[in-house]
């Protein structure tokens, strides 16, 4: 008998992976991909509650952590090709001016 | 209707857990390679894998419209412009595998291996239950409540969102434009130039032997040497730097396999061959 606590579980999981990635990778890349893979675990839990609930707002919340990703990423990845044509590297470790 | 067929029955819990057992299984590995990867693009690959297995499972869950969106804007659009990006950044950028900070990993492993069991043990407490019995899982209309519900309930988030899309768009026009720090050349000028520099002609092509049919090959000139110009600088910095078999052998004994003649500021911008450089260099 499959509940939504399974896929709760596998969003938990999907979670810490996607935290653990974007606290151990340097590339500026990774660490995006590692912060989808974050949001991407908490749809899924989102849209197990839903069902636990037997209504949508969960899905129509997912929904909108779906746009408010892309926005994200676009954003992102905008800041990442202007950090990379200065520096010239892709890794977080570099873009260190503020530190100084 | 598609929806319908992507909704199990009712009565088939058993195809659902073992549909989720192996699903989540191929998931929480393909997430694990994500991480231990070193190659940005095969973590790029994971991640579609860990999408499309998600979407899946919103399927499963009677969110078959989440389902679609899921691999339209995630797996097309999202994971397209990483992989957009990457061919900017380079392809083959990879992290080096020194530690900036002592200790990180180990430390990073340990908040994660923390977070994950209490994540677990309040999952564990929280006691939930089974599905509801007359949950979204068993409309056959999920399309349609979900845009009664974004059209009615969540209209003010929903248009808020468009405000955000287009701020978004704007930031990133804004971000990735470059501003011409120089006039812009005109074909007079290009021509001048051309003129100026000796050499009016254009850079002769790729000379193409009998045995390798390439272009990385260099043209034989009328005397029978080489010509260094001939070759692409990408393709002759790639080439040295795998130590070009095949070029090196049809090259004469005293003439190197360095090609590079282009100037440095033809291309170097966004020259590939200049980041597997850089990246060679980092590792």
């Amino acid at each position: 008998m499959i509940s939504p606590a399974h896929y709760v579980a596998l969003a938990a999981i999907l979670f810490v992976i996607g935290g653990v990635g974007v606290l151990i990778r340097r590339n500026a890349l990774v660490v995006f991909m590692c912060v989808e893979l974050m949001l991407n675990a908490v749809n899924l839990s989102f849209i197990a509650f839903s069902r636990l609930h037997g209504n949508l707002d969960g899905q129509v919340i997912a929904f909108f952590v779906m746009v408010v990703a892309a926005a994200e990423v676009v954003v992102g990845l905008a800041i990442l090709t202007s950090i990379f044509r200065t520096r010239k590297s892709a890794s977080v470790d570099d873009a260190s001016l503020l530190k100084y | 209707m598609s929806h319908q067929l992507l909704l199990a029955s009712p009565g088939s819990n058993f195809t659902e857990l073992a549909a989720w057992w192996i699903l989540a299984i191929v998931a929480v590995g393909a997430a694990l390679g994500m991480i231990f990867t070193r190659r940005a693009v095969h973590c790029a690959v994971l991640l579609a894998v860990v999408m499309l297995i998600l979407a899946a499972m919103y399927a499963m869950q009677g969110a078959p419209f989440l389902a679609f969106v899921q691999v339209i804007v995630y797996t097309g659009a999202v994971l397209m412009l990483f992989l957009f990006v990457m061919m900017i950044v380079g392809i083959s950028s990879a992290d080096s595998i020194i530690e900036t900070i002592r200790g990180q990993r180990f430390w990073a492993a340990l908040a994660g291996i923390a977070l994950l069991i209490l994540l677990v043990v309040a999952v564990g407490h929280a006691a939930i239950g089974p599905a509801a019995p007359s949950g979204p899982r068993n409309s056959s209309a999920n399309v349609t409540d979900l845009a009664a519900l974004i059209f009615t309930k969540y209209v003010f988030p929903f248009e808020v969102t468009s405000a955000l899309l287009i701020t978004a768009a704007l930031g990133a026009m804004v971000l990735a434009h470059r501003e011409r720090t120089g006039p812009k050349p005109t074909q007079r000028m290009l021509s001048r130039q051309r003129i100026a520099s000796g050499r009016p002609a254009p850079l002769p092509g790729p000379g193409t032997y009998a045995r390798h049919n390439a272009v990385d090959m260099p043209a034989l000139l009328p005397d029978g040497s080489t010509s260094r110009l001939s070759v692409s600088g990408v393709l002759a910095s790639r080439e040295a730097g795998r130590q070009g078999v095949a070029t090196a052998e049809l090259l004469e004994p005293g003439e190197p396999v360095q090609i590079i003649e282009a100037g440095p500021d033809e291309d170097a911008d966004d020259q590939p061959a200049d980041l597997d450089e850089l990246d060679e260099e980092k590792l």
